[in-house]
């Protein structure tokens, strides 16, 4: 009897979850799908799992139009490698003195760092020192500096992490024996730090690739566009890609675009990329999450 | 044991030089980043006016509160943000832990970590691929619902982007297909830190599953469930501006049931060219936000000091 209501639960456990995990995979295998759906049968059945006929045309017409795209995929990647290097470099150089106790006013720097969690300025002043002072509207550092940089919640995370895991005496030892603090960081802590660094530079880097809202509030210039500018604006405007063309071919007719599918296909090239790394990451994905939220 | 010189004599100021100098770019940052645009507040009590210059503008006292509040936005902002808020953490905070609970379940490995995977796919991805994936199914002309099923209800179609009144499901719905897994996750590491002896005695002592769920499960991951709730009451002034923004499509014709303080700074700001109302609004949210994250951490405090932020 008892045993029977385990496995009652178990098995509920596994329907539901098998429920779930169709609910997450299933609206992506319907973008997929709508991507090869022919035009004309997308328009009499509309978006479905089970289309008449497939056809590449949507994805024709991309390629024609892709010196865009292409141009947007430099800008995200070269944002994602950058953005993850320097904030690596911020995060763990500020977080590192931080956990040293011998650290003059020690604590009013880890108030400084602290107090930006429980307070901002908010987007109205944050966008006006930008662009009034640094004049950062539609150059690439809007892409790259803006909130995304450096968070508060990284560097106490980090510093934990320090204080933890590195033990005083072992940076005793190499001051008795006469490293600097320079020396001592570049042959013992640093590379004691890789556990951390790949768990701030993994999310650090999922951030980048997906960050649409310092463009979109940055940017209006079209050739500075990361890819998930490009998807935001062809959201509302599909006829985006033809009307700002980079390359030769401007003025091919804008007639006969297979907009519909097109908006799906567009939309799978901005996913694909990650969709398709998340299987080597996923394992490292799910426990930074773990231990980040054990204490932010 | 020699202990670590501390700074505190002249000398050894010197000897942490290499520490402040390692600090430079981060704090700099945040002096760029979160300092001047704190700062930069008090525009909120300016009549911003860029060919005086932002700090030169002539003071406008309250008059920017008192048009903000004197309209009928501002209830509706906060009511929709409020409630909005409120919902998710209620209707995430049950889901996760249910399905963390099932996740708990499953004792094959392989499968338990691919449903993992599955249900934090959607918490990967940015709102922009959101709002394509919503639009493929709630389309006017080409959605997956208006075409595939609704018809075999015999009903008719719907215009989803103007019809305000569906949308706070279509928000909660989102919201948790993307939020849930993360909670979820948490929630898991939770459990599997529970003892199994309570269990091994619970089984000697005769209780079921469901009995062990009510009576160890749920008691024992209490103090998570309550830390999280705390900490996101705490950030219930804010809102995630891509769910509400790209989701329903910036369509007018939702704003009523769309509209939460962060999508109206950004309009006011950047679509109105108010400045003075959005950055009243702003003022208001970042004043009333750490008056509650402030008032969410003492209570945390008191029930945990660990798990409080400060």
């Amino acid at each position: 009897m008892k045993i029977r209501k385990i496995e009652s639960l178990n098995l509920v456990a596994h329907v539901v979850l098998a429920l779930l995990s169709a609910a997450s995979i299933l609206p992506f295998l319907l973008l997929f799908i709508s991507s090869l759906t022919d035009e004309a049968v997308i328009l009499k059945n509309g978006y479905s799992f089970f289309p008449e006929k497939f056809s590449l045309e949507a994805y024709e017409y991309l390629f024609q139009q892709s010196s865009l795209i292409l141009n947007g995929y430099k800008i995200t990647i070269l944002m994602t490698v950058l953005g993850t290097l320097l904030s690596l470099i911020f995060t763990i150089f500020l977080a590192y003195p931080l956990s040293r106790k011998e650290l003059p006013f020690r604590n009013v720097f880890s108030f400084l760092v602290f107090f930006t969690l429980l307070f901002n300025g908010g987007l109205v002043p944050t966008y006006l020192m930008y662009t009034q002072i640094f004049h950062i509207k539609n150059t690439i550092w809007a892409l790259l500096v803006p909130g995304l940089l450096m968070n508060g919640y990284n560097v106490i995370f980090a510093r934990t992490y320090f204080q933890t895991n590195i033990p005083d005496a072992v940076i005793e030892a190499a001051n008795i024996d006469g490293a600097g603090k320079f020396k001592t960081f570049r042959l013992i802590v640093f590379p004691l730090s890789f556990p951390i660094m790949a768990t701030v530079g993994l999310f650090q880097a999922i951030a980048y690739w997906n960050d649409w809202y310092n463009g979109l509030i940055y940017l209006t210039n079209p050739k500075l566009f990361s890819l998930q500018n490009i998807l935001n604006r062809m959201m509302t405007d599909i006829q985006f890609l033809a009307s700002t063309n980079l390359g030769a071919n401007s003025g091919s007719a804008t007639a006969g675009i297979p907009t519909t599918g097109m908006r799906m296909a567009i939309a799978v090239i901005g996913v694909v990329p990650i969709i398709a790394v998340y299987p080597f990451f996923q394992k490292y994905f799910i426990k930074g999450i773990t231990i980040g939220a054990v204490k932010g | 044991m020699a202990s670590i010189k501390s700074c505190k004599s002249r000398k050894v100021w010197i000897d942490c030089i290499p520490y402040f100098l390692m600090m430079i770019p981060g704090l700099l940052y945040l002096l760029i980043n979160n300092y001047l645009p704190m700062a930069g507040l008090i525009i909120a009590f300016k009549d911003v006016n860029f060919s005086k210059g932002l700090f030169n503008s002539d003071w406008a006292g309250f008059k920017n509160f008192q048009f903000l509040f004197g309209t009928s936005d501002a209830l509706i902002i906060t009511r929709n943000t409020i409630l909005y808020n409120a919902s998710f953490i209620v209707i995430n905070t049950v889901v996760a832990v249910g399905v963390a609970i099932l996740l708990n379940e499953i004792t094959k490995k392989f499968l338990s970590r691919f449903y993992q995977s599955a249900i934090l796919l959607p918490y990967l991805i940015s709102m922009v691929i959101v709002s394509y994936l919503v639009f493929s199914v709630l389309s006017v002309e080409a959605g997956f619902i208006n075409n595939s099923i609704l018809p075999l209800f015999g009903k008719d179609t719907v215009m989803w982007y103007s019809e305000a009144s569906y949308w706070p499901y279509i928000l909660v719905l989102v919201n948790s297909w993307k939020g849930y897994g993360f909670f979820c996750i948490i929630y898991l590491a939770s459990i599997i830190g529970i003892d199994k002896e309570y269990y091994e005695a619970a089984i000697i002592d005769g209780a079921g599953k469901w009995k062990q769920i009510w009576t160890i499960t749920i008691p024992l991951i209490q103090p998570t469930i309550v830390m999280m709730v705390l900490l996101a009451i705490g950030r219930i002034f804010y809102s995630d501006f891509g769910l509400f923004y790209q989701v329903p499509m910036n369509s007018g014709a939702l704003y009523d049931t769309t509209s939460v303080i962060d999508t109206y700074v950004y309009r006011g700001l950047l679509q109105l060219g108010d400045i003075g109302m959005s950055s009243a609004a702003g003022l208001y949210q970042s004043v009333v936000g750490f008056i509650l994250v402030l008032a969410a951490n003492l209570v945390v405090r008191k029930i945990n000091r660990d798990n409080a932020l400060f």
